[in-house]
């Protein structure tokens, strides 16, 4: 008993984390103190004190006011690039595993290639050959991501296709394509909804390295990774330019993990299909 | 015989996947926007390029030919090792791979021994010690790892190791104290995935028949889990680290440009921003090889460890 309230209370603290982070994200234009684009050189590299509360950055922007935009834009885009990744993954898993045959040997095949690229490597080339911009971080998210979800439907779709009721409503007469959207789809949605957590962390993880690599965002967006990057220079002088940013990544990407585990745990889902990574 | 179907049939699978690889991998370089004979005759920009001495280049390049021949000979060409020159250094792409694999299979192994000690271990301690106090706290810290990106980790131990601590060097290669850092960068949300692996692995061998008879037969309950759960439990755990290793070749970047390790991670980098087309096709060629080479190794090293694949059951 004691033991269950302690899970979760963990949990709760973690969707509060995570609702503070979008919340101070969202809001961000009306909670900064400042605009995270002025510059202020007399100030630069100011310490925290009463005025700028976390102190200031080389060329003297408010960084707090720059952490809390910080989130904005990666969120957006890992958001954007998990849902369109989750978007193919189902619909290509849910063909290979509902019609089986030509059609899942083919995207089986076509799935071991993308399952070979290593995710790092692709990010970067495709990043960096594209050019940096939100357009080549986006296809690059999905093409690394697809996979796991496809994958997941895959396998939970060729076992829900066994079960009598699914025989049953073929006997009515049920149509494929409407057993597949209201009949399986659903069956699906708790699996699913733990791998899009587990990647939105991830993916807001990959973007902040693209930036830091500079093959993402780009300066002067306020973003955490970009702004990581720009503290190499400085943080021997002043720690908290590259201590805050970072802190706000790992507290966003631990907070959706706790909560990925609640879920898992809660719908005691076995996630052997899926590839960690 | 099974083993040999198998492994013929594994090996078969292979070439539709090389293939595909290659494909994407060839594409990746010229899909890319800008011109390769732009910018070998003229890098910076300033000079000005006479249409003969374009169409030169441009012929020996082989840009010429329609896409799918150029393909086939970069394919012909790569199998045989030959990736050609790199647009902006002149040299010679193979050799650069050769002179820099070392340095980025030294930071992966040093990065897979942590893996295995910490990440297995943990794991271990979680499944002996489940819903102890140990099982939660180890279980925090690593949902923790998990959750932090490698590069800060790097600039935060920088930060205390180097600058207030004095104990290690930032940069170059001079002793094995260089690798502890970037050691470290690779493999800590690894650590926290393979804890976490490791601890359901070996709980659920341990949920099994044979463990349940064992206990009946009055081992003792820790015995059993390492003697028996543990080495059954390590098939998932080897397939994990398998594709791990095989990762971090091509996932090293990161540890490489912050620490200045000349590895193959930071020769794509630079690639990548001069837009070195051949370079980055010939380093997602070779890193996507590995990763199909080690799985296949890890795959036929089953075939001697389990003996369902070795009677011919299908095993995912």
């Amino acid at each position: 008993m004691k033991r269950k309230k302690k899970i979760k209370l963990g949990t709760w603290a973690a969707g509060v984390l995570l609702a503070a982070i979008l919340l101070m994200s969202l809001l961000a234009p009306v909670l900064a103190p400042y605009d995270p684009y002025q510059l202020d050189m007399r100030n630069a590299l100011a310490a925290p004190d009463s005025v700028h509360l976390l102190g200031t950055d080389a060329i003297g922007r408010d960084l707090l006011s720059r952490v809390m935009y910080g989130g904005r834009q990666s969120l957006l885009l890992a958001a954007a690039a998990t849902s369109l990744s989750m978007a193919l993954g189902c619909v290509i898993g849910i063909v290979a595993g509902y019609f089986g045959g030509k059609a899942d040997l083919v995207i089986t095949a076509v799935s071991n290639i993308f399952q070979g690229l290593p995710g790092m490597t692709m990010m970067i080339a495709i990043a960096g050959l594209m050019g940096p911009g939100v357009s080549s971080m986006l296809l690059a998210l999905v093409i690394t991501s697809w996979v796991s979800f496809s994958r997941l439907v895959r396998g939970e779709v060729m076992k829900i296709k066994q079960e009598y009721f699914v025989e049953g409503l073929k006997g009515l007469g049920a149509g494929d394509l409407r057993i597949m959207a209201v009949h399986i789809a659903p069956n699906l949605m708790g699996s699913i909804l733990i791998i899009f957590a587990t990647r939105i962390a991830s993916s807001v993880i990959s973007v902040a390295s693209l930036s830091f690599l500079g093959l993402g965002l780009q300066p002067p967006t306020p973003d955490w990774g970009v702004m990581i990057n720009d503290a190499r220079a400085h943080f021997r002088q002043a720690p908290m330019l590259a201590i805050a940013p970072g802190v706000m990544i790992v507290l966003l990407s631990l907070s959706v993990n706790v909560l990925a585990d609640a879920l898992r745990d809660k719908l005691d889902v076995r996630m052997d299909s899926v590839k960690e990574d | 015989m099974g083993i040999i179907k198998y492994i013929g049939k594994r090996l078969l699978t292979l070439i539709p996947v090389l293939l595909g690889i290659s494909i994407i991998a060839f594409l990746l370089g010229t899909s890319a926007p800008g011109d390769p004979v732009e910018a070998i005759l003229n890098p910076d920009g300033t000079q000005i390029v006479s249409p003969e001495e374009y169409e030169i280049v441009k012929e020996r390049l082989g840009l010429n030919d329609p896409v799918p021949v150029q393909y086939l000979k970069w394919l012909k060409n790569a199998l045989t090792g030959e990736f050609g020159q790199s647009f902006f250094t002149n040299k010679d792409i193979r050799e650069q791979m050769a002179y820099r694999l070392p340095y980025t299979i030294r930071l992966a192994l040093f990065g897979m021994a942590l893996t295995i000690v910490f990440g297995v271990g943990f794991g271990m301690l979680m499944a002996i010690f489940k819903d102890t106090w140990i099982d939660h706290a180890l279980r925090a810290v690593t949902t923790l790892m998990l959750s932090v990106p490698g590069f800060w980790i790097a600039i935060i131990m920088i930060l205390i190791f180097v600058e207030q601590l004095k104990w290690l060097p930032t940069s170059g290669l001079g002793s094995w104290k260089s690798y502890i850092m970037p050691g470290i960068t690779v493999c800590v949300s690894t650590i926290g995935v393979c804890a976490r692996l490791t601890r359901t692995s070996v709980l659920d061998e341990l949920g099994r028949q044979y463990v349940t008879v064992a206990s009946a037969k009055g081992l003792n309950a820790r015995l059993v889990t390492i003697r028996h759960a543990l080495p059954n439990a390590l098939i998932p755990i080897t397939t994990f680290l398998g594709n791990y290793f095989a990762g971090v070749l091509g996932g090293s970047t990161i540890a490489e440009v912050i620490f200045n390790i000349p590895g193959i991670g930071n020769y794509a980098i630079s690639a990548v921003q001069s837009r070195d087309y051949y370079v980055v096709q010939a380093y997602v060629l070779f890193t996507a090889l590995v990763y199909v080479v080690v799985t296949l190794a890890i795959d036929l090293l089953y075939l001697v460890i389990n003996p369902k694949i070795r009677a011919g059951e299908q095993v995912e």
